[in-house]
């Protein structure tokens, strides 16, 4: 299996606070790996040092073999990483389609021919495509910010997905979102990870949701990595249990 | 939007361009200089609008390149050379200067980069007024030429008026194709959500960069006509006061919307004439407006407008929701 992303010894400290302490695994191609562990474990953190949204004090991030420590985030997401965020991040103001052509726009061509080629940028048949894959047909022309709030999570999931990623980081995709429209979304990612071969890194704290869409999971504490193994391996492991399954 | 909307914004369209057509024909030489004035700050504030409005970053600084267009208008003009060679060489200044006044925006935003645009603006002032050899100081640039037009001359006040509404139409035209172009959408993604924009990929130096850069061309371009429009420039126009007038008009006219200068530029540029019965009064009415209207809608006049619109929207489509539900409920 050759490894999608690979990541070594990451450290990030902020003052004298070891957020993320020397974090190492690869992540391989078509996979969905879990991260899971207790608020404030580091995970976001580790999540921003890889995507470049926060500088590593320590460490190597590698996609496809290449080091991208200390890219761009805008850079490494025209590599193929994306992501989705913890917090609705969509623009507001703009409607469905527009939130995801802007999604798709900067996958194409350069400043020059972004100016002078069509408005939608050859977009807008992706757009009502991936609208259509999340079920937000009735909604693609209202403003994003008129969105239900499970509406922009899902939203904010066909956003990562419009460039045509090869591996997907996600912040608690599940975070707020109701029973009906969690079954929704894991089928969608489910689906894409089966069709595109796209890999996904999945942050979340419903234990539902990450033992039925996983293929492997870790599991952090305190900035470290505590355990690695499949949804029934760590279930089972004792220092899980005491760290943050419980018994 | 429906068809018929559509008709009759088109129609509405050529109504107003045929009144700026026609209507000043009749008007005085003052009231044409008003309009001919009119039209250069509706491009000067379309410019900031742009970097404003669009892409969120302020700019206290729009003065400042109107003031750098027009005397680049006018030391090359007073020269000898075309107005177009004058343009030319105030688009690529102010685009070149505006995007080197980008680059704190890089790193400050808000109020923090409206006091760096502040010092520029500043600065900008003090290289109007002390350096004599190429500004003449204090002294100003007098008998600035008025541009010939594909053989026409403007030196009459009708003529330089329609030469300015022509300059506004194509920076409206150009400006329009821009904010719908991807361009125009990565700006307003900055505005809205830099950290997400970055991770989507969209390069928000470049644009921020960008946003700062076109819009000081405008201004640039405003300056050019206002040279040979005023036949006589000095510092004092082109102070602080100048592009806190440009935010104004943006602002009040509404942010982030097309026509939001146009009207901004009205109001700015129009209704102190229109309050002169008042006398002394003017100044203070006007001020009085401005705070009211700003209460009332802190995004403008076309806020009030957009407001208006989608509750209508909002209206239709719930009624529209209504009747298919009862239909439903109905059949058989």
């Amino acid at each position: 299996m050759t490894a999608v992303l690979e990541v070594s010894d990451i450290r990030k400290s902020f003052g004298g606070i070891k957020a993320v302490d020397g974090v190492s695994f690869d992540v391989h191609e078509g996979e969905i790996l879990g991260l899971i562990g207790p608020n404030g474990c580091g995970k976001s953190t580790l999540f921003n040092c890889i995507l470049g949204q926060l500088t590593p004090t320590d460490g190597e991030v590698k996609v496809d073999g290449k080091t991208v420590t200390g890219l761009r985030p805008s850079e490494l997401n025209r590599l193929g990483v994306s992501r989705t965020f913890q917090l609705l991040q969509v623009f507001p103001k703009l409607s469905v389609r527009e939130n995801l052509i802007l999604a798709g726009q900067e996958h194409q061509g350069n400043m020059v021919s972004r100016l002078f080629g069509p408005s939608d940028a050859g977009l807008s048949a992706a757009a009502d495509q991936m609208i259509g894959f999340f079920k937000l047909d009735h909604l693609a022309t209202e403003a994003a910010g008129g969105l239900s709030y499970g509406q922009q999570k899902l939203l904010d999931a066909a956003m990562a997905f419009m460039g045509g990623p090869r591996l997907v980081l996600l912040d608690e995709p599940a975070g707020g979102v109701n029973l009906t429209m969690l079954g929704d979304l894991k089928e969608r990612l489910a689906a894409i990870n089966r069709e595109k071969r796209a890999t996904f890194v999945v942050i979340e704290h419903n234990m539902e949701f990450v033992m039925s869409l996983c293929t492997r999971v870790m599991v952090m504490a305190e900035g470290r990595l505590l355990a690695m193994g499949t949804p029934s391996e760590v279930r089972a492991n004792p220092a899980v249990i005491e760290a943050y399954l419980g018994h | 939007m429906t068809a018929a909307g559509k008709y009759w914004r088109i129609a509405l369209g050529v109504a107003v361009i045929a009144a700026l057509i026609i209507v000043p024909m009749n008007f005085n030489r003052y009231g044409l200089y008003i309009l001919s004035q009119w039209t250069v700050m509706t491009i000067a504030a379309m410019g900031l609008n742009l970097t404003l409005g669009y892409a969120g970053q302020v700019s206290l600084a729009q003065g400042a390149f109107v003031g750098i267009g027009a005397y680049a208008a006018a030391i090359m003009t007073t020269q000898g050379m075309p107005l177009i060679v004058a343009l030319g060489v105030a688009i690529v200044l102010c685009f070149a200067i505006g995007w080197i006044l980008g680059y704190p925006a890089l790193r400050v935003q808000h109020h923090y980069l409206a006091f760096v645009t502040l010092a520029f603006s500043t600065l900008a002032f003090l290289v109007f007024r002390n350096e004599d050899w190429l500004t003449k100081g204090i002294y100003g640039i007098s008998n600035i030429p008025r541009p010939n037009v594909l053989g026409f001359a403007t030196n009459r006040p009708l003529p330089f008026y329609y030469f300015c509404l022509g300059s506004l139409g194509i920076v409206s035209l150009a400006m329009w194709w821009l904010i719908r172009s991807p361009w125009g959408r990565a700006f307003v993604a900055l505005r809205e959500n830099p950290v997400r924009a970055l991770s989507l990929g969209i390069d928000t130096r470049r644009y921020t960069l960008m946003a700062f850069a076109i819009g000081s061309a405008l201004g640039g371009v405003a300056g050019t006509l206002y040279a040979p429009l005023t036949q006589y420039i000095d510092p004092v126009p082109f102070n602080l006061s100048l592009s806190l007038d440009l935010l104004m008009m943006v602002i009040v006219g509404g942010s982030g919307f097309f026509f939001g200068p146009f009207l901004g530029a009205m109001i700015a540029v129009l209704l102190p004439e229109w309050l002169r019965f008042t006398q002394g009064y003017y100044l203070m009415l006007y001020a009085v407006a401005v705070m009211l209207l700003l209460i009332y809608s802190p995004t403008g006049i076309l806020g009030i407008l957009d407001r208006y619109l989608t509750e209508r929207r909002t209206k239709a489509a719930s009624a529209l929701r209504a009747v298919a539900k009862s239909r439903l409920e109905t059949a058989p």
